[in-house]
């Protein structure tokens, strides 16, 4: 797969898919998208970086240990359950508060932290498995 | 019976209190492991502080299943509903003694765990993540034990599952593979088989909420095909809790992982299939279970047979005790086939205790591969002149899995012997003496070679051949201290049984006549 035209289109597919993939991250309350859906984005962003360049340089990119990021996720999710405990309802109610960034407002939430926290189990897990697919190919 | 009198009115769910700061203990367990877990598997290449992290995480899972327990005891079940949807259609987390306490000794099972993973898990296996797989592994097991909602047991039952089959193949061994493919296709089939049932009975009540299926159960129409869902169950946790004749993948399996893990599985995960089959099956259908009473006792009556002859017929004690721990489970199959309170309460109190000794003696196992170098009986000999102490411990734990007095064995059999006396079942007391019997022979014939034996297979008698290997000093405490704990807790249970016991009839009495569950859940019939 390492064709001159593939390996120089990869990274800015890459980026531009990671971007998308934050996109869909931020939509997704309201309308199709989402931590899951989005991780998958992001995390084949990383595979097809990883097919066209090895493995090397993707873990160079996301500096991070893939499994480091997903336990990143794992912990965000849970803590964006506990703010509820401070009113006084349930585990993982829904907090929401609004706001004004250049006079645009922003609804900030529990949910779209949750939702975050699931994108980074998503990226880690799926990508973690990936570059130990694409890894053992080129050994 | 008076369960079936008890009115529940639905409306008195929609009125939401504010949660007391105490009822999130409800949920304490299973953040405070999917946090420490997080915290660790990020922390993954920090392999001296992994041990402590894990160690004072278990710890406080220890501290609130305590105070979960004391506040369930005292004021009857607690329910929270994630997100504040409300039940039946929310995810209640609903806990009443019974599942307080299972919680409870899991956490010190897996308290002990992490410290006795310090002699057993190197530096490159605590890299592959031990840690976060217990503590991933207890998040599931603390959830099954205090969940209230069919769906979420399905879901902590895979969580327990994925966990677990990270820790079975720690080293990557060969029979490691090979064990755990075995595990893990029998545990697949039976998690599948339990999401069809769940499925089914979704289909026929509309709902999965406990408390709200033990409503629906007594409504429905006669013609209802509850009873296949009841059987698909109990076929789903047999398989889980390894009970005769689906029981083969436990001993092909636990003794390859690391003897740590072994002796968290054993201590841990068949349990939660018995927890599974007496919360559904006495609790949510007792028509059906009543139904099923005579084909339970024969699965009961395997169990324990089959476990013990097959331990009797092992050379390598790691076999032997994965044989005892289904010849356990047996035992504790002996409470769901009578359903009285008294047999469940039984039935809890000999799963603690088997909790308790099965841990113990798979690590007493590890400190005797490590003095005597050998895990087979052939190449074990003199560990009683080499270790008296090691000897006292295995005498303590083997009087104990026999089920003699003043050990913690003793009460939980006399309980269930007569249970089954009083239900009429002398067939059922006579099988759980008989195993008790061949419990001590096995226990005994390994006393006889590893412990009072001059030496290994083919050295002669005396003091010459004594094994001279030792626990390395510096990891002597990581390996004794979570045995004498144990140890304690056996005679502790063994001498003083009363605490233990209310709490477990109080346990039974609440799964025999769920009318305080159901309260918690919907608010009240006042």
């Amino acid at each position: 797969m390492r064709t001159v035209i593939f390996r120089t289109i990869a990274p800015f597919l890459a980026a531009i898919m990671v971007l998308f993939s934050i996109f869909v991250l931020l939509r997704g309350h309201n309308e199709p998208g989402g931590g899951f859906i989005g991780g998958l984005i992001a995390a084949s962003a990383f595979a097809i970086y990883g097919i066209a360049s090895g493995v090397a340089p993707v873990r160079r990119a996301i500096y991070f240990h893939p499994m480091g990021i997903a336990g990143f996720g794992l912990f965000i999710a849970a803590v964006a359950g506990l703010p509820s405990m401070l009113k006084g309802v349930p585990f993982l109610t829904g907090m929401w508060t609004a706001i004004e960034v250049f006079e645009v407002k922003v609804d900030l939430s529990t949910p779209m932290l949750f939702d975050i926290g699931v994108y980074f189990v998503v990226v880690g897990a799926i990508t973690s498995i990936a570059l130990a697919l694409e890894e053992r190919e080129f050994d | 019976m008076a369960a079936e009198s008890h009115a529940v009115d639905l409306s008195h769910a929609m009125f939401t209190q504010p949660v007391a700061f105490a009822d999130w203990l409800v949920i304490a367990p299973v953040v405070t492991t999917i946090i420490g877990g997080a915290i660790c598997l990020m922390t993954r290449k920090q392999t001296t502080l992994q041990p402590w992290i894990g160690t004072f995480v278990m710890a406080l899972l220890v501290a609130i299943d305590a105070a979960l327990l004391l506040r369930v005891v005292n004021n009857g079940p607690v329910t929270m509903v994630m997100g504040n949807w409300l039940p039946p259609f929310g995810i209640a987390f609903t806990v009443d003694a019974f599942g307080a306490l299972m919680a409870l000794v899991g956490a010190v099972i897996a308290l002990t765990g992490s410290v006795y993973a310090l002699v057993d898990v190197r530096t490159l296996s605590r890299r592959y993540g031990f840690y976060p797989l217990l503590m991933l592994l207890m998040t599931g097991v603390s959830g099954a034990f205090l969940t209230g909602d069919i769906f979420n047991l399905y879901v902590w039952f895979e969580v327990t599952l994925i966990s677990s089959f990270g820790l079975l193949i720690l080293g990557s061994s060969r029979p490691q593979l090979d064990g755990a493919v075995k595990y893990a296709f029998l545990n697949l089939i039976a998690t599948t088989l339990f999401l069809v049932a769940v499925g089914y009975l979704y289909g026929v009540l509309g709902t999965l909420n406990m408390a709200d299926i033990v409503r629906s159960v007594r409504e429905l129409p006669d013609a209802a095909p509850i009873g296949t869902i009841a059987a698909l169950f109990l076929l789903a946790f047999a398989m889980k809790a390894a009970a005769f004749p689906i029981n083969f993948w436990l001993p092909a399996s636990y003794h390859t992982p690391r003897i740590v893990v072994g002796a968290v599985f054993a201590g841990l995960l068949t349990k939660v299939g018995v927890y599974s089959l007496i919360r559904i099956l006495v609790m949510l259908m007792p028509e059906n279970r009543a139904a099923m009473s005579d084909i339970i006792v024969w699965l009961a009556i395997g169990t324990m047979l089959s476990g013990v002859l097959g331990a009797l017929a092992q050379n390598d004690i790691r076999r032997m005790l994965g044989y005892l721990v289904v010849s356990g489970i047996g035992s504790m199959l002996v409470g769901l086939a009578l359903g009285t309170a008294d047999a469940v309460g039984g039935a809890l109190l000999y799963a603690i205790h088997s909790m308790l000794v099965m841990t113990a003696l798979y690590y007493l196992a590890g400190i005797m591969r490590r003095t005597g170098g050998a895990f087979d009986l052939a190449g074990l000999g003199g560990l009683y002149g080499a270790n008296p102490l090691l000897a006292g411990l295995f005498l303590v734990l083997g009087l104990a899995v026999s089920g003699l007095p003043p050990f913690s064995g003793f009460w939980p059999k006399v309980v269930l012997v007569e249970a089954s006396l009083k239900a009429g079942e002398g067939l059922l007391a006579a099988a759980i003496l008989l195993t008790g019997f061949l419990t001590t022979l096995a226990v005994g014939r390994v006393w006889l070679f590893a412990f009072w034996r001059g030496g290994p297979l083919g050295t002669p008698d005396g003091a010459e051949h004594l094994p001279t290997a030792r626990v390395p000093h510096e990891t002597r405490l990581a390996a004794y201290l979570p045995v004498f704990f144990l140890v304690a807790l056996i005679v502790w249970l063994g001498v003083w049984p009363e605490p233990v016991f209310a709490v477990a009839n109080q346990s039974a009495l609440g799964m025999v006549d769920p009318s305080a569950y159901l309260d918690s859940v919907f608010g009240g019939s006042e």
